[in-house]
This record gives C-alpha cells, structure tokens and sequence, in this order.
C-alpha cells in the first residue's frame, strides 16, 4: 500500500514522519534522562522563592483564559469593535444580513458586474 | 435486501424515530434502543458506500413496480420521487450515520439527568432522517421536504434544555433562521418548476439555461444554503445553536450543517453545472466567503471565555476551508488545464476536510460537554488542573484541538495540506489567509488547553472524576479516527474522496441514468 499523498507540487509521507517523530523522541529522552541529577522533587528544593514572601494560593495566581492573549486583543481592539457591532445576537439582524448579502449575489449573477 | 437499500436508509431511523416515544417510562431501554437504530443504520450506509463504489450510481424510484423503473411507458420524463445516490451522496451518508451513532453513544450518559429523554432521541433520528434524504435524494421538493425535517428536528433539540432560557432562544432562532431559508430554496424550486414543469435534478440539469429568472433560483438556492451551512456573513445562528444543544446532538447537527454545503455543491456542481461562464464567477464567490469565514470565525474564536460558544466560532472557521477547496475546484471548472493541474485535487482537500472535521469538531465538542458534564459550567476563567482528573478527556483533547489545528500526523493535516497548495496555485493570497487562520486556530485551542486542563488543581474541583465510559468510549473512538485518518489519508481520498469528487465533476453520469440520455 502506497501511503505517501501526493499533492500538485509536492507530497507528504506521514508514515515517514512518524518514525523521525519516534527518533526524536528517543533522543529527546535521552537529553532528559540525563539531566540534572541533584534535582530532588517533594523537597524544600521544589517551592518558589519570592523573596521572603509567602506563596500565594494557587487559585489567585492561575492565570485565566481571559487573560490569555490580553495583548493580541488590546491591539486588534479596533477590528474587535467592528466584529462586535457586526454580533448583536439580534434575529433580525440576522435575516438582515443574509438578505443583503442575498441581493449582493444576485446583483453578480444576473449580470450587474 | 440490497435492491432496497436507498429506502431502508430512510425507513430504519424514521421507524426508530416513531418508536422510541413507546419506551417513555424507561430511560436506559430508550436510549439503548437508540443507539441500536443508529449503529443499523450505520451498518446500512457502509453497505450503500459499497455498492454505489463497486456499481456506481444508485437510482432508486419509489412507488414503482420496480424500484429501478425511472420511466414507465408512455412517460417521457421523470414524475416519480427518485433518490439518486452517487458517491458523495454516499460519503454524506456514512458521515450523518456515523455521527448519528457516536451521538447517541455518548448520550447514553451525558443526558441521563435530563427529563423528556424518549423525545430526545426521537429528534436526534429524525434529524439523522433528514439529512439522509437531503443527502440521498435526486428531486429537488424531496430535497425541500427533508431540509424541513431536519430543520424543525434540529430546533427542538437546539431548544431541548428548555429550563434555560439561552436553549429556548437559540432554539427559536435556529427554527426562524432555517424557516427563512426552506421558504427561499422553495421558492426558488417553485421557479424552476415553473421554467421546467419537473422536479427531478438530474433532468432539470439537463434542460437548465442561461436565463434571468434560473440565475435568480441558482442565487436563491447559493444564499440560502450558505448561510444554512453558517458561512460568514450568515453564521450568526451557529454559535448560539452548536453552544446551547445538548453535547450529544452535536455531532448529528455539525452534520446537518455539510447536508446544506452538500446541498451548495450539488446545486453548483450538478443542477447547473452546465452553465459555464458564470460558474467561474460563482467559484470566485465560494472562495472569498471561503477566506472571509474562516478569518472572522478564529479571530472571533480566540475572545470567547465561554468553552462551546469558542468551539463554535471554529466550526464557522472550518467551514471556510471547505468553500475554499471546492470554491477553487468550481472556479477552473471549465478550464481542463488548470481542472487536472491543482481543481481536482483541490475539490478532494475541501470535501476531505468535511469528514476530518465532522470527526475532530465532534470529539472537541464533546470534551467541552464533558468539561461541563464534570464542573457545571463552560466559562473557562473557572477551570483549571481539570488534567489531572479526567485523563481520558484531556488525551481526547490534544488530539482534537492538535487535528483542528492541522498539526500533522493528525487527520485536520491532509486536508489542508491540500487546500493550501492548491489555493496557492489559484491566488498566493488565499493559501496566506488559510494558513494564518491555522496558526490562530492553534493559539485558541492552547488558550482552552491552558485555562481547563493545566495550572494547579483547584479546590471546587476536588471531587471531580473522569466521564463515565459510553461518553469517554465515544470520545476515543474519534480520536483513533482522527489518527487514522492522519496516517493514511491516501486510503480515505483513493477510496471515499476522490470518487466524491468525480461524483460532482462528471455531471453527464449524473445525468445519465435510466435511459434519459
């Protein structure tokens, strides 16, 4: 069986793939495994040092999908007013818009441009 | 049994569908008997799949002495209902009952709570009704009548948590927005009955001209089902249908929605194909919609806190990729060069990326129905460490959210492996859009990754334990698919895809049956 795709200008083997996928892996474990060795997990050695202060719950310091992107989003706010204008959550904006874009249609198939 | 296999496709959910209210008082009975219906259904369109490859087009007459007696003498054209399956229609059809079938799977428990069950699965089969007979049929009023089953079935599913009042809104939306749009593909039909005095596509296709008033039905009929299959800027239904139905209905309505694209084709490709210079423009019209809606559908994607409602916005963007695949097949249609050079295979990535995405799209959505399923709630800001409690769900994510987001070897990759390449070859501009929207899509779904599943394991959320296993089996068995289908998508294009697409080209076969030609 021929498992390679071939596409007009190039082609994709994902079987391929998967073993340079596996062999990195492997090498990857490798790095790892010999890493550091005086790194004990459950100790002292673990917990976050913030200059003498105590830790925060976890829950405070959870960063939440709201936040996430917060600057993608501050920059794109322009864009983002417009698409808000455009989701008014409004059913007769709704049909609004597919009449528009109805007629539009229309106008370019039956010969207006 | 196989003679008759067009109409058990029809009559096996439909007798589930009026059954299943007779178990009423028993839950588990109904929602086993559910999941049966779905599963024979599904072993029937495997069956179909097979004969329409092996013979090809199946046209099956109903009411006729014999179901392959097209024209009884004396008649010189077609009058009776006909179904006419070709290779997309099967592909379609393998499709609504796979998902029917996972649906009512993961069902099983998911709605276990709910009250009014033996209704819920009676709607979930008679939208998996619908969209066999608009996928199956070869008359344009049949088409009309199964649009409305499916549309009305939908919407009450939509609206199925009618306790909340978001349900019965988005319900009531999603009956007027498919309302507006049945009136206006009838509409359309009714004209070109009235060109044609005949209902029957494969004839019409053959009789069909250039006139205003045909050009007016072909834009009716391309509006209408555009925007029944939520391409921007007509998608506003879809968030608030695809969040508020219940997880389990998802697959099966993410389905109705590519029986209206089905529709789009089929309209474009079959009943007027024959029309040349202006299927160009139309092509052109497919692909900027194609652009349009799978830019706005991430970007407004990546601002969603809520779970479902951010899915949704991806459906809408994955949408796009279709219309841009077959919009760049449509547009070189009548140039054989460019057709055999990059359409072709164009049309082969865009309907390739209808199945990967009823698959990856399902199984995202049903782990946003398990995340709510376990914590109550789909506002992400309130999840966190969720991965350490529901293993299954989380394995079942990344390999969704990775598919979505075309990172190979997953499924989601293939398809738009090809619809890049192929855009390209038709505007470099184009295959850019695609690409960027991937890279969005990706950001989005680290963003629900991030705020449900890693991060510290929170307090309220102590208790909570893996789904129970009809809704993990459900999830698994999509995410093997979307594996699959990534290893060896050669399999899938040579023996479903391909012949989909030859399907929608060679328009004489279609037209061809019965002794017409």
């Amino acid at each position: 069986m021929n498992f390679t795709l071939l596409s007009p200008s190039g082609f994709w083997d994902p079987v391929l793939w998967l073993i340079f996928l596996i062999l990195f892996g492997i090498i990857g474990y490798i790095i790892y495994s010999r890493g550091n060795p005086g790194y004990k997990p459950k100790t002292e050695q673990v917990k976050p040092y913030l200059s003498g202060n105590a830790e925060p719950s976890k829950e405070k310091i959870m960063v939440r999908a709201g936040d996430i992107y917060w600057g993608f989003i501050e920059a794109m706010k322009e864009y983002y007013e417009v698409l808000k204008r455009m989701h008014t959550g409004d059913l007769r904006d709704y049909i609004l818009w597919y009449l528009g874009i109805g007629a539009v249609i229309l106008f370019i198939l039956v010969g207006g441009v | 049994m196989m003679e008759h296999l067009p109409a058990l496709m029809i009559a096996v959910p439909l007798f589930g569908a009026f059954t299943t209210p007779l178990l009423k008082k028993r839950y588990s009975l109904a929602s086993m008997w559910a999941i049966i219906i779905t599963a024979a259904t599904l072993g029937l369109s495997l069956l179909l799949v097979q004969e329409v490859l092996s013979k090809g087009i199946i046209v099956y007459v109903f009411g006729a002495k014999n179901p392959s007696l097209v024209l009884p003498s004396g008649y010189r054209v077609p009058v009776r209902i006909i179904f006419e399956i070709d290779a997309i229609g099967a592909f379609m059809a393998l499709s609504a009952t796979l998902m029917s079938f996972i649906g009512a799977l993961y069902s099983y428990s998911h709605v276990r709570m709910e009250s009014g069950l033996e209704k819920y699965y009676a709607l979930l089969l008679l939208l998996e009704v619908g969209i066999l007979g608009m996928v199956l049929t070869g008359d344009l009023f049949n088409l009309f009548v199964f649009l409305e089953i499916a549309g009305i079935a939908g919407s009450a599913l939509v609206g199925f948590r009618n306790y909340r009042g978001e349900a019965s809104e988005a319900g009531i939306k999603y009956l007027i927005v498919s309302a507006v749009a049945s009136l206006m593909v009838l509409f359309s039909i009714g004209l070109l009955y009235g060109q044609y005095g005949n209902l029957n596509i494969a004839y019409l296709s053959t009789q069909i001209h250039f006139d205003t008033v045909d050009m007016i039905a072909l834009g009716l009929l391309f509006v209408s089902f555009a925007m029944k299959c939520g391409s921007v800027p007509m998608h506003y239904w879809v968030p608030d249908a695809y969040t508020e139905v219940p997880a389990g209905i998802n697959p099966t309505l993410l389905v109705a929605t590519y029986a209206s694209l089905y529709a789009l084709f089929r309209v474009s490709f079959s009943l007027f194909g024959a029309i040349t210079w202006n299927m160009a423009r139309v092509g052109w019209i497919m692909s900027i919609l194609g652009v349009l809606t799978m830019f706005i559908g991430v970007t407004m994607a990546l601002v969603q806190k809520d779970v479902k409602r951010l899915m949704s916005y991806h459906a809408i963007s994955q949408t796009g990729y279709m219309l841009l695949g077959v919009g760049v097949g449509l547009t070189v249609l009548n140039d054989p060069a460019k057709l055999s050079a990059f359409g072709r295979t164009a049309m082969a990535g865009g309907i390739f990326h209808i199945i990967n995405h009823i698959i990856y799209k399902s199984l995202l959505l049903m782990t946003a129905g398990a995340l709510f399923y376990v914590t109550g709630t789909r506002n992400l800001n309130e999840m966190g460490g969720l991965a350490r409690r529901m293993p299954y769900t989380t394995i079942a994510f990344i390999v969704g959210a990775a598919a979505i987001s075309g990172i190979p070897p997953f499924n989601g990759f293939a398809s738009k492996f090809l619809i890049y390449e192929t855009s390209y070859q038709l505007n470099p501009l184009l295959a850019v859009i695609a690409m960027v929207t991937s890279v969005l899509t990706l950001a989005s779904f680290v963003k629900v990754f991030a705020s449900a599943f890693l991060g510290p394991p929170l307090e309220k959320y102590n208790e909570v334990r893996e789904v129970p296993k009809p809704m993990v089996a459900a999830m698994i068995i999509l995410a093997v698919l979307c594996i699959l289908f990534g290893l060896f998508p050669n399999v899938v294009l040579k023996n479903l895809i391909y012949p989909a697409v030859d399907a929608l080209l060679k328009l004489a076969q279609y037209q061809s049956w019965g002794g017409l030609a």
